[in-house]
């Protein structure tokens, strides 16, 4: 598809044979081969690149007003918010980002589950994609510690005291990440610089990512095999290039209503408030996407279980492939994962709810039965549904489940003639 | 003619590779430790408090290691509450006068044992201490009674001296 690839330009073609890179680029981004009947759940991929680009640059602006140190840092963030022109908008474009973010990386991997893209031939994909995932979590982490409000500083000594559990070591390791004997100073700005690197390894991630999907190409909604450059597939440019924009503009109204009407319905009131080492809020939540897990974390009565258990949610993802028996991709023809995918969707987000929940009573035998359903549908139901399941006839192209019943016959007198 | 005889080429291999990975480990080292606490966080690491202001049944939080610490003068009650527990009762068995070098006087860390918030005073299922994060519960010794925490509340390292002034750490 790029070989053929020749710039126009004199300068184009001069720069071209001395390093391919419009070569590269025009093969990934223009006749790149894609299944005809992507749906605009295949949007999100591109929607995703927009948010961390969003990031970067909102990220960048930031970094250049704000100050990583305790005693300065909470002021600086008021001083962006007040003083700084535009300051205001630039970090409720971050901060509301960072949410976005997570809504379009969590729709874009409830696709993968639905369609079963995380299968031969994809597994790496989707591995890849969970890494990524991780270091999502861990630069909106860092990320949030840094206004130094209450909820940064008392979610920060949450989180860096789970290291604790760890035997023999704990204190030793959870020491040294603080750089001190509790939160302060050292780990802010520790903090700090590894937020401001995390997004750059993503942006490597999200190139291998392409790159690794680029291979076999895209799944699609039937999840059958197609054949690039077959009539099941069209050049991404124009069409999916135009869908995409098309998504992201829809997607960018809902950006800008959070942005400009409700810049922090998403935060917690509590991070306006600076940090006191020597009082913990009432309450204290993290941002809403970490909240499946945090219910996972909070239903063990252990410490060091409730840690495992919810480091293990997340490693769970990246055995997906193998603990999914099924050879047939798409929950479309699948009528027991089918579900089952939405048992388990709604489970998630019946964690996140309790998640937001004090961790008593009737929230806590919910919570740990949901907790116990989200690694059952690994462990049982997914191993076990690839050998019970009778699943439904697969088309043989991406055209065939759209023909009418009379198309579908003149297709098979045509190609029996041929034969 | 064996092809696995070692020559003396295969040593080289060796002997450079091992060099090689010692001077790596050895220089990784710094960069490992430059995050363990610094010099300055270090000298901070004892304070010392004036008791006289403090009447029964009143508590201070006073900052060491930028950490909060609990020094509560306990009342009568709340000493015999403590020291009538059936130490099998109790998830990690510690008794009072272990935690108390002066009955009177409770000094220990305020950090919940569970993941590190600060636990509220005279609250909770045991009239100790209560952490509203994940629901601990500690009796009036700081010792764990019900919830996630694993362990007591920490006594820190300290020592009177005299009738009036601690010095922790």
């Amino acid at each position: 598809m790029s070989e053929n690839y020749a710039p126009k330009s004199a300068v184009g073609r001069w720069f071209n044979d001395r390093l391919p890179l419009l070569n590269l680029i025009y093969g990934h981004l223009l006749p790149y081969p894609t299944p005809k009947n992507l749906n605009y759940w295949w949007t999100f991929g591109g929607i995703l690149t927009f948010c961390l680009v969003t990031q970067i640059i909102t990220g960048l602006v930031l970094a250049m007003h704000y100050v990583a140190d305790a005693d300065l840092a909470f002021a600086s963030v008021e001083h962006i918010m007040r003083d700084v022109n535009y300051g205001w908008l630039l970090r409720y474009i971050h901060a509301n980002g960072a949410s976005l973010f997570f809504m379009a990386v969590y729709i874009h991997m409830a696709r993968s589950l639905f369609y079963g893209s995380y299968k031969e031939p994809r597994e790496l994909i989707w591995i890849i994609g969970v890494f990524i995932f991780l270091l999502m979590i861990a630069t909106a982490f860092m990320g949030y510690v840094l206004p130094w409000g209450q909820m940064s500083f008392w979610g920060a000594t949450v989180i860096t005291n789970l290291f604790s559990a760890i035997p023999l070591v704990g204190e030793s390791v959870t020491n040294w990440l603080w750089g001190g004997y509790a939160v302060g100073s050292p780990l802010l700005t520790r903090f700090f610089t590894l937020h401001y690197l995390m997004p750059f390894l993503i942006f490597a991630l999200v190139i291998l990512h392409v790159w690794a999907l680029h291979v076999p190409g895209n799944n699609n909604p039937e999840g059958i095999n197609v054949v690039q450059g077959s009539q099941d597939t069209v050049p991404f440019h124009p069409h999916y290039v135009v869908k995409d924009m098309f998504a992201l503009v829809v997607f960018l109204v809902v950006f800008a209503g959070f942005v400009f009407f409700v810049p922090n319905l998403l935060g917690h009131t509590d991070n306006y408030i600076e940090a006191n080492p020597l009082q913990t809020p009432e309450h204290i939540v993290p941002e809403w996407y970490f909240l499946p897990f945090y219910a996972i974390l909070r239903s063990v009565p252990d410490k060091l279980g409730g840690v495992i258990l919810m480091v293990s949610a997340i490693a769970i993802l990246a055995f997906l492939p193998w603990l999914d028996t099924s050879k047939v991709r798409s929950a479309k023809y699948r009528p027991l994962y089918r579900q089952f995918v939405w048992l388990f969707f709604a489970n998630v987000i019946l964690l996140g709810y309790l998640g937001a929940q004090t961790a008593d009573g009737l929230f806590l035998i919910i919570g740990r039965i949901a907790t116990a359903y989200y690694f059952a549908h690994f462990i049982i139901v997914l191993p076990l549904l690839g050998y019970i399941e009778k699943t439904k006839p697969l088309p043989k192209s991406l055209s065939e489940p759209v023909l009418s019943p009379e198309e579908r016959q003149m297709k098979a007198a045509a190609s029996g003639a041929s034969a | 003619m064996s092809e696995k005889q070692v020559t003396r080429r295969n040593f080289l291999y060796v002997t450079t590779g091992a060099f090689a990975a010692a001077g790596a480990a050895s220089l990784a080292w710094p960069f490992v430790d430059q995050m363990n606490p610094d010099a300055s966080v270090k000298a901070l690491a004892s304070t010392e408090i004036d008791l006289r202001p403090i009447i029964p049944g009143q508590s201070i939080t006073v900052m060491w290691r930028g950490k909060p610490v609990f020094i509560r003068r306990r009342t009568q009650a709340e000493i015999d509450e403590a020291k009538k527990v059936n130490l099998a009762d109790l998830p990690h068995p510690e008794a009072d006068s272990d935690r108390a070098q002066n009955p009177e006087w409770l000094v220990m860390v305020g950090i919940c044992t569970h993941l590190g918030c600060v636990p509220l005073g005279q609250k909770g299922d045991y009239n100790g201490w209560f952490c509203p994060c994940h629901g601990s519960h500690y009796d009036t010794s700081g010792r764990i009674r019900k919830g996630p925490a694993p362990t007591n509340l920490e006594i820190p390292d300290y020592v009177f001296l005299n009738e009036t002034t601690i010095k922790i750490g």
